[in-house]
């Protein structure tokens, strides 16, 4: 008997028992819909969180300085680091909470005060106007670049450029304004005011840098620069535990690895609900069997083999359980873009998953409709003639 | 005692139409030692139930030749369907031989059994065995399936053996939707397509009534005078008549083996 042959028998038999067919596929259905929706899911906030991390640039490492009051690092210390081989920009950072205020309105937003390196460093374009000069820097000039929301909450629009502002009661002139960059895991990043080093150094009262960046030539020497940093912080502070260090593909891998767990935790769960399908089929295939059993009796006196009654239940349970998985999949597809949109993830159904639910629901079928499937063709033929 | 036709040189008579080609895994058309195509040695089947010895059949010898019209009969119990089973190789006997063909398969396993069972035997029961979802069409079919034959000359002969019993106006129907006499004549069809040396009946008429009955026994008549070896299992003495040797079977033994006139 050929293959073809018994697939045509295999739908001929589901589709004679329909609304049991259906209730027998339902428990793969939920398998493969919670395994499609799941995984499709959990990459897609990965991918989220990942694409964030990453466009903070990957060449990009953040120094902090802890313990005693008194540590910070200088200007000449700065200028050391920055020569360090590998190092392309640096850019310290004194910030603090303030209150920015226009007119009648105000906000509260975080203030960063910087060097124009910070530009490239933290990867911030202006959309309007400029960023922060080495001049400003020279001058102390009052002077502001900021965020959108800052520029939205203020005046309700964003061609300010040349407005005035006041930032904790001192009056600065807007410069320029940044290009959005969205939320992130950090909070929004574009409620945001940056002013030049010195001003901010005299604005906020507090000379001490005791955070800055640093942002390498290439991303493949950040664990060399790292290293350098923290010879050099742990030669000057002569505490190792004085600072830390954190770069993004640290972040990154940490964040891919914690959501790779979670994804493969939450394909288990689905895949149990799989294996629960599993049982179904077979339950109902062992009935479908006894039921038949007068059938499989006049086959096998007509000359079916033990092979052609084995491959003819094999086909209906694997083609039972692979029209749940086509299904499910299908469900999956609906459930993704449902719950994506619901829950702001961005989700993508990946082909390899498609390919291994249909192939998972397959093989489902084929194992648990061994078992009823041997019974049916190990059925003696006169036993199974005489059954009513 | 045997009836014996010999010359059976009808250019119609099925089996002689079958080419080789087909049993070339084994199984072959020609008469082996004995010359006869069944034949049976010392045969018993003895059934054990929890410690009690059921002897069906005791120690039976027995040959039919090719193109035979042989009736078995028997009071129910007497063993006759068991004897049909073995003939039929539904089953296999507990001593004794059976050869068929020359070969003995008393040895062979349920593969083989199987392959005899679709090539050699056309099945002719009671209660008609057809299956009830499949179309007479495909119902006619599923012997071909099963011998591997192509969809197209599968057709072709399910509905030439159709037409053959008269139902080429019905191959589409499934058996509810026909008469008793009818899915007779299916089940007839379903036997005779895979043109079988030996058709096996088994009370062929015991659920139709009177009318549909004798229809059926008209064909299986035709078919005998065609060539075709038949063997009917039946306790009806009138059924048995159509047959031109009848063999009598009580508590497992062979009581009586000789002709019949032609009706």
């Amino acid at each position: 008997m050929n293959f073809t042959q018994a697939v045509k028998m295999a739908f001929s038999s589901i589709l004679s028992n329909k609304m049991r067919s259906f209730l027998t596929m339902l428990g793969v259905i939920i398998g493969v819909t919670a395994v499609i929706t799941l995984i499709a899911l959990g990459q897609g906030s990965t991918m989220q969180v990942s694409r964030q991390i990453e466009s903070l640039g990957t060449n990009l490492i953040i120094i902090n300085i802890t313990g005693g009051r008194n540590r910070s690092v200088t200007e000449k210390d700065l200028e050391r680091i920055k020569n360090i081989p590998g190092v392309s920009e640096i850019a310290p950072v004194l910030s603090g909470g303030v209150t920015v205020k226009a007119g009648n309105k105000n906000t509260s937003s975080s203030l960063e005060a910087t060097t124009p390196g910070y530009q490239q460093v933290r990867n911030r374009h202006v959309q309007l106007g400029r960023f922060l000069l080495q001049n400003d820097l020279d001058m102390r000039f009052r002077v502001a670049v900021v965020g959108v929301d800052v520029a939205d909450e203020l005046f309700g629009r964003r061609d300010i450029v040349g407005e005035k502002i006041s930032i904790n009661g001192v009056e600065f002139s807007i410069v320029g304004i940044l290009e959005e960059k969205g939320s992130s895991i950090a909070g929004s990043d574009d409620n945001k005011v940056i002013i030049p080093l010195t001003t901010g150094q005299r604005l906020l009262g507090n000379t001490e840098v005791r955070t800055f960046y640093v942002s390498t030539q290439f991303p493949d020497v950040v664990n060399q620069v790292v290293g350098e940093i923290q010879r050099f912080l742990t030669r000057k502070f002569n505490d190792e535990n004085s600072f830390r260090v954190f770069n993004q593909t640290q972040l990154l891998s940490t964040i891919n690895e914690a959501t790779t767990t979670l994804t493969m935790m939450l394909s288990g769960i689905a895949g149990i609900s799989l294996l629960v399908g599993g049982i179904g089929i077979m339950n109902i295939m062992l009935v479908s069997v006894t039921e038949r059993t007068r059938e499989i009796g006049i086959r096998k006196a007509i000359g079916a083999k033990r092979r052609d009654i084995l491959i003819q239940f094999l086909i209906e349970s694997a083609v039972l359980s692979g029209l749940g998985g086509v299904l499910g999949i299908m469900l999956g597809f609906v459930g993704v873009s449902f719950l994506s949109r619901i829950l702001n993830i961005p989700a993508a159904i990946s082909a390899d998953v498609v390919l291994l639910a249909t192939g998972f629901s397959v093989a489902v079928g084929v194992i648990f409709g061994l078992y009823p499937a041997s019974k049916a063709a190990s059925l003696n033929p006169i036993d199974a003639l005489r059954y009513e | 005692m045997h009836s014996r036709r010999g010359d059976l040189t009808d250019p119609e008579f099925p089996q002689t139409t079958v080419d080789e080609g087909r049993y070339a895994d084994g199984i072959n058309e020609k008469e082996g030692a004995f010359g006869y195509m069944i034949r049976l040695e010392n045969l018993s089947k003895i059934y054990r139930m929890g410690d009690n010895r059921v002897v069906a059949l005791n120690n039976i010898s027995l040959s039919i030749n090719k193109g035979e019209f042989v009736a078995i009969m028997g009071p129910s119990g007497s063993g006759k369907s068991t004897l049909m089973n073995i003939i039929g190789c539904l089953d296999v006997p507990t001593e004794g031989k059976y050869y068929l063909d020359g070969r003995d398969i008393t040895s062979y396993n349920q593969n083989q059994l199987a392959e005899v069972r679709n090539k050699k035997f056309g099945f002719v029961f009671q209660g008609f065995n057809l299956l009830p979802k499949l179309t007479a069409l495909e119902n006619v079919e599923l012997p071909l399936i099963y011998a591997g034959v192509g969809a197209k000359k599968r057709r072709e002969e399910a509905i030439r053996v159709l037409k053959m019993m008269g139902l080429g106006e019905r191959i589409h129907h499934r058996p509810s939707e026909l008469s008793g006499g009818q899915q007779q004549r299916v089940a007839i069809a379903r036997a005779l397509v895979n043109r079988p040396s030996v058709i096996l009946a088994d009370e062929p008429t015991g659920n139709l009534d009177s009318k549909s009955g004798m229809e059926i026994m008209q064909i299986f008549k035709e078919l005998y005078s065609q060539g075709n070896t038949i063997i009917l299992i039946t306790h009806d003495i009138n059924i048995a008549r159509y047959a031109r040797r009848m063999i009598m079977i009580r508590d497992g033994q062979i009581v009586s083996d000789e002709e019949v006139e032609m009706q």
